[in-house]
């Protein structure tokens, strides 16, 4: 059944669409004028302008590797992040520790520890899957490059990002 | 014709077109950005400045960027066109607005010499003629483009510039009857000494000099500027009515098959034609490039030839009008949404033209009643 | 199984029909209730000594002379459930016989197993071997706590030791399931490993002067529930959760050990035995399934060449096979000799004896390849094919005519060769020999001297690279399926063969190896009937031999003598 919309009626002014013509200029020339005496500000000037200081705790920026405060690298290479990452854009070689190593009891640590920036959509399932508390999703946003190899964060990169984190699960303690 | 004046009308051609009306294309369309960004509560093109600076001049330098990105783009004519249409109708969507500026007095005098290109003595008729050949360019495009969307495009042209030409025409017809004159020079110049056409407050014009047919003559002066410079937007292609290249149904119209400069040609045609058209709006309503209030005079004084300065004075108002007139086009483009095509060839056909013609009748009334003697 | 010889069990409330002296954990699992073991393994002796099958048991009253059996509404006896849980591994069902595997005791009893064998356990999962296939991980998230009630310092225990050249052990891992004790013990006759101190301090250690060092050694890492022991070749590789599993056979001998090739991206991680009760019941030798890695090799070829001088430069597949297809039919007739391999499948051989007999090969022969037996699995014929090579190409006695081939190049009657997958260096040929043949044709998939002596060289695939079949010493026919694509240009062999075939007869080709395999079947007897899809996973017998293999022979004993479940 089709439905019959009623048409309103018009006035004379309105049907003239001056009125209303001028109406809309008013409107567009107060933004215009609000604008104009900074009255109003929407748009922030990013390079000089940024937003670092108003970032939640919980932002989700570039991943990256960190030590511990024993200067021990977190990561034991179990490859959780690259099999939970969406996106598949990490990369990982595990290697043996050598026995003359001062953490050789842990065994295993990553030889190659690649994140594909430009694969990664920074969703921080690495960092939730992490059973050794070794990946953190950092503040950084401005992960930028020249070519494909320059968005490849390999394993250097990684904890020059990530830093040392301290306070976190000792699970490689004297005891263990 | 003597070397000199040869010389005097390429200076002129060259100071009016080159040096000032295709900078001021350019401009336009940055002043476009910057205006509706600034409506829009952004900030529009503000970075580009001095290369290799940190200089920034508030983004001037955005146009001349346009420019080069233009020129530089790959200049793509796809295979199925008509190729001398399709290379000529570029040409001439831009030609014909770049025409019709020879014979808009843009200023006064200046050391006794016109600022018109062409003193021309059926200054509108030239314009109209002219004018309507960039229609032209239109249909050649959508129709060399051989695809369906430019030529879609290039029949609502077609019909909405014809239905609109009319309207245009017997618009000024009144205005041409007040004045009884059709060199625009002249058109100015009494304008200048008796009070604007919508501003009779000096001389002649004003009421307390007995100017009680100027006043009557405001009414019809007023309906032929509205339908005058809604004719205009029409004619220009730009919002409300730019159904031609209306881009949720025609893609980009009849320049869809067009790349690089020969594009930049009708997206520039479009802004030189608005240029021209705020230059007729100017000189015919609101004085041209003369000074409000009889100024002019008083400037003048005994002066038999127009001092340089004054000259100076009277191209940078013409100017300044005109700008003014860029800014309004812009600023009703970004507050009216576009109509709709029917709603367009009515508004044109039957409120227009009839207005229009009904115009004609009531100023040429006036005019057997208030000038019979 | 006769009428008499099974007996009624009720499984959680279902009643089942088991053959006699079925163990209760089988039943289970025909019942289709899984019962959790770590001890329990169906080719060992059951110890009972994990209590991770524990399970309520119950039998129906005796009755009182002269009274009737109280029945339920199935008309079974009632049964009487016993106080006291039993293992599952270790007995066997009886008539009327009640198994509970979800009953709260059961549960119980499986929640404090499991407590107990975490007490020491490190929780080194981020950098075990095992996680992804460790049953300890998996009865964890099913009868686990979650949160560990041990307040005192775990024991530690020797970890990371080198019990043999190929198995690191690891004790803090181990749940002292004894599977590799009895494995060593049983399967192997090499008893080295063994139980030492006591309670908590229990660990698994090998002999002080005998490592575990003995040819079966890796299946122990197979077996092993947990990550106590682990491969030195795979360890820290890969994770298992990564790899694809292709079901395929090993092709170190002729035994044709049933194997699973674990990969993961075009690279080939390990390879374990898959259970065939008819070839190599659940174990492989340590040197078949270590014997995948020269398919990771550099020195693999992975484009087609053709001589140049001195040396050999790269061409593309056309060129190549049309150059090798001119060179060849040039002596056409008589004038050349194909020696295949008898590591080839039967599709490739079938390919080449068609190409031979289109050519007017004068010889068609393989390579033979004697090594030892060693009374287990490791047969004496290295080659995995030489029961096809046989059937396929119609050798009598397989090696006998390369002699004669030999000759032929010497005197000059032989111009032309075809080498498929041999160094024909290694089989007695000299390279003064080869030099005498106006054209080499050979396929490899490494270099080698033979290659460099070839006018043209086509890469071929290895046995983890390619869909093909093959027939074992016992004369099964198995199958071997596709894990990763060969490196390179290189391709398998028999679409190069069939190229080559296609080539000198000029016919519009086939399309898949299946169509192969269905002319061959056509034209071979001993194939009739057959389809490369008919072989499924475990093989068909297909050629009747008097092969047996000694190690399911002492199996089958075991089984007959009621130590193993089988």
């Amino acid at each position: 059944m089709a439905i019959v919309v009623q048409r309103p009626k018009l006035t004379l002014a309105e049907r003239c669409y001056l009125p209303a013509l001028a109406k809309g200029l008013r409107i567009t020339l107060a933004h215009a004028v609000r604008i104009l005496r900074r009255k109003k500000k929407v748009t922030m000037q990013y390079p000089e302008e940024r937003w670092d200081s108003e970032m939640p705790e919980h932002y989700r920026g570039a991943p990256a590797l960190v030590t511990d405060e024993h200067g021990r690298e977190r990561c034991v290479s179990c490859q959780l992040c690259e099999f939970i990452c969406p996106p598949r854009a990490i990369t990982i070689v595990p290697e043996e520790i050598p026995a003359e190593d001062r953490w050789a009891k842990v065994e295993k640590r990553p030889k190659e520890f690649e994140i594909d920036m430009i694969r990664c959509i920074y969703c921080g399932m690495c960092e939730e899957v992490c059973p050794e508390q070794a990946i953190f999703l950092r503040k950084d946003y401005a992960i930028t490059g020249t070519s494909r190899e320059e968005m490849v964060h390999d394993k250097e990169k990684l904890y020059e990002i990530g830093g040392v984190r301290e306070g976190l699960v000792n699970k490689w303690n004297e005891l263990k | 014709m003597e070397l000199t004046d040869l010389i005097i009308s390429a200076a002129k051609i060259g100071g009016l077109i080159f040096a000032v009306i295709l900078p001021m294309v350019a401009y336009s369309v940055w002043a476009e950005r910057r205006v509706s960004a600034i409506i829009q509560d952004r900030v529009g093109p503000n970075r580009v400045g001095v290369p290799f600076t940190k200089i920034g001049l508030a983004g001037l330098g955005q146009p001349i960027a346009d420019g080069i990105k233009f020129l530089l783009k790959e200049d793509f004519t796809p295979g199925h066109v008509n190729k001398f249409y399709y290379w000529l109708a570029p040409a001439l969507t831009m030609v014909p607005a770049l025409l019709t500026c020879a014979v808009l007095p843009f200023g006064s005098e200046l050391f006794g010499e016109k600022m018109v290109i062409a003193d021309l003595s059926v200054g509108p008729l030239f314009i109209f003629a002219i004018a309507s050949l960039s229609v032209y360019g239109i249909v050649l495009a959508g129709w060399a483009s051989n695809s369906k969307y430019p030529f879609l495009g290039g029949v609502r042209s077609s019909s909405q510039m014809i239905s609109y030409e009319i309207a245009l025409g017997l618009s000024l017809v009144p205005v041409l009857l007040i004045f009884g004159e059709l060199n625009l020079g002249a058109i100015v110049r009494e304008q200048s000494e008796n009070g604007w056409l919508l501003l009779p407050l000096w001389g002649e014009g004003a009421i307390w000099n007995g100017g009680v047919d100027r006043l009557l003559l405001l009414f019809p002066a007023l309906i032929a500027f509205v339908v005058f410079t809604t004719s205009i937007f029409a004619e220009t292609n730009r919002l409300p009515f730019d159904l031609p290249e209306c881009e949720t149904e025609l893609v980009a119209g009849y320049h869809t098959e067009y790349s690089s400069m020969k594009f930049a040609l009708f997206f520039l045609g479009e802004y030189a034609a608005m240029i021209i058209g705020s230059g007729l709006i100017v000189t015919l309503f609101f004085g041209g490039w003369s000074l409000p209030f009889g100024w002019d005079a008083m400037l003048m004084g005994d002066a038999t030839e127009v001092p340089w300065w004054l000259g100076l004075i009277h191209i940078g108002t013409f100017f300044a009008k005109v700008t003014g007139f860029i800014l309004f086009f812009i600023w009703v483009r970004w507050t009216l949404p576009r109509f709709r095509y029917d709603q367009l060839m009515k508004l044109g056909w039957i409120v227009f033209f009839e207005l229009a013609l009904l115009n004609v009748f009531i100023t040429a009334g006036i005019l057997i009643l208030t000038r019979s003697n | 199984m006769s009428e008499e010889a099974t007996v009624n069990v009720q499984v959680d409330g279902t009643w089942i029909q088991v053959p006699k002296g079925t163990r209760m954990i089988e039943a289970c699992k025909q019942a289709a209730a899984e019962v959790p073991h770590y001890c329990y393994h169906p080719k060992l002796t059951s110890p009972g000594n994990c209590r991770m099958c524990l399970v309520e048991m119950g039998m129906p009253p005796r009755p009182a002379p002269g009274e009737e059996p109280e029945l339920d509404k199935d008309g079974h006896a009632k049964i009487g459930w016993m106080p006291r849980p039993v293992i599952a591994c270790a007995n066997t069902v009886a008539e009327g016989m009640g198994i509970r595997t979800d009953s709260p005791l059961t549960r119980e009893c499986r929640e404090g197993v499991m407590e107990f064998l975490l007490i020491n356990h490190p929780l080194d999962c981020p950098i075990c071997d095992q996680a992804g296939e460790c049953t300890l991980q998996e009865y964890s998230v099913e009868h686990g706590k979650g949160e560990s009630r041990f307040l005192e310092n775990k024991v530690k225990k020797p970890k990371s030791v080198e019990i043999g050249p190929r198995i690191r052990l690891d004790d803090e891992r181990c749940v002292l399931c004894s599977r590799c004790v009895r494995f060593t013990r049983e399967v192997v006759d090499d008893d080295v490993l063994g139980f030492v101190d006591r309670g908590s301090h229990n660990v698994l250690t090998v002999h002080p002067d005998r490592p575990l060092a003995n040819n079966y050694s890796l299946n122990t890492v197979d077996i092993c529930p947990v990550g106590a022991l682990t491969s030195e070749d795979f360890r820290f590789q890969m994770r298992v959760w990564f790899m694809r599993e292709t079901e395929s056979i090993c092709t170190g001998c002729a035994r044709g050990c049933n194997t699973l090739i674990g990969s993961r991206e075009g690279k080939i991680y390990r390879q374990t035995p898959r259970e065939n009760n008819d070839v190599n019941s659940a174990w492989m030798c340590d040197e078949g399934r270590l014997g995948f890695h020269y398919l990771n090799s550099d020195a693999r070829l992975t484009e087609p060449l053709v001589k140049d001088g001195a040396g050999h430069r790269p061409i593309d597949w056309p060129e190549a096979i049309r150059r090798a297809a001119e060179g060849l039919a040039k002596y056409r007739g008589g004038g050349l000799a194909v020696v295949a391999s008898g590591r080839m499948t039967n599709e490739e051989l079938y390919l080449a004896r068609t190409l031979a007999e289109t050519l007017g090969a004068a010889a068609v022969d393989i390579v033979k390849r004697e090594g030892e037996g060693d009374g287990y699995l490791v047969h004496a014929d290295k080659n995995p094919n030489t029961a096809g090579a046989r059937a396929v190409l119609k050798l009598r006695s397989p090696g006998s005519k390369l002699k004669a081939i030999k000759k032929g190049i010497e005197d000059g009657s032989i111009k032309a060769l075809l080498v498929l997958g041999e160094n024909l260096l290694k089989a007695g040929f000299e390279e003064g020999t080869l030099k005498n043949l106006k054209f080499l044709v050979s396929s490899h998939l490494l270099a080698n001297p033979t290659a460099k002596l070839s006018h043209v060289v086509l890469p071929g695939a290895g046995f983890a690279e390619k869909r093909g079949s093959m027939v074992n010493a016992t004369g099964r026919l198995q199958r071997l399926n596709k894990a990763v694509e060969p490196p390179g240009d290189a391709r398998e062999d028999w679409e190069t063969l069939q190229d080559l075939n296609r080539a000198v007869d000029g016919l519009d080709g086939v399309g898949e190896i299946a169509d192969v395999f269905a002319e061959m079947a056509e034209r071979v007897s001993a194939f009739k009937g057959m389809s490369l899809s008919k072989i499924g996973g475990g093989g068909v017998h297909l050629i009747d031999t008097d092969e047996r293999v000694p190690l399911l022979e002492r199996e089958a004993e075991r089984v007959r003598e009621g130590l193993i479940v089988g």
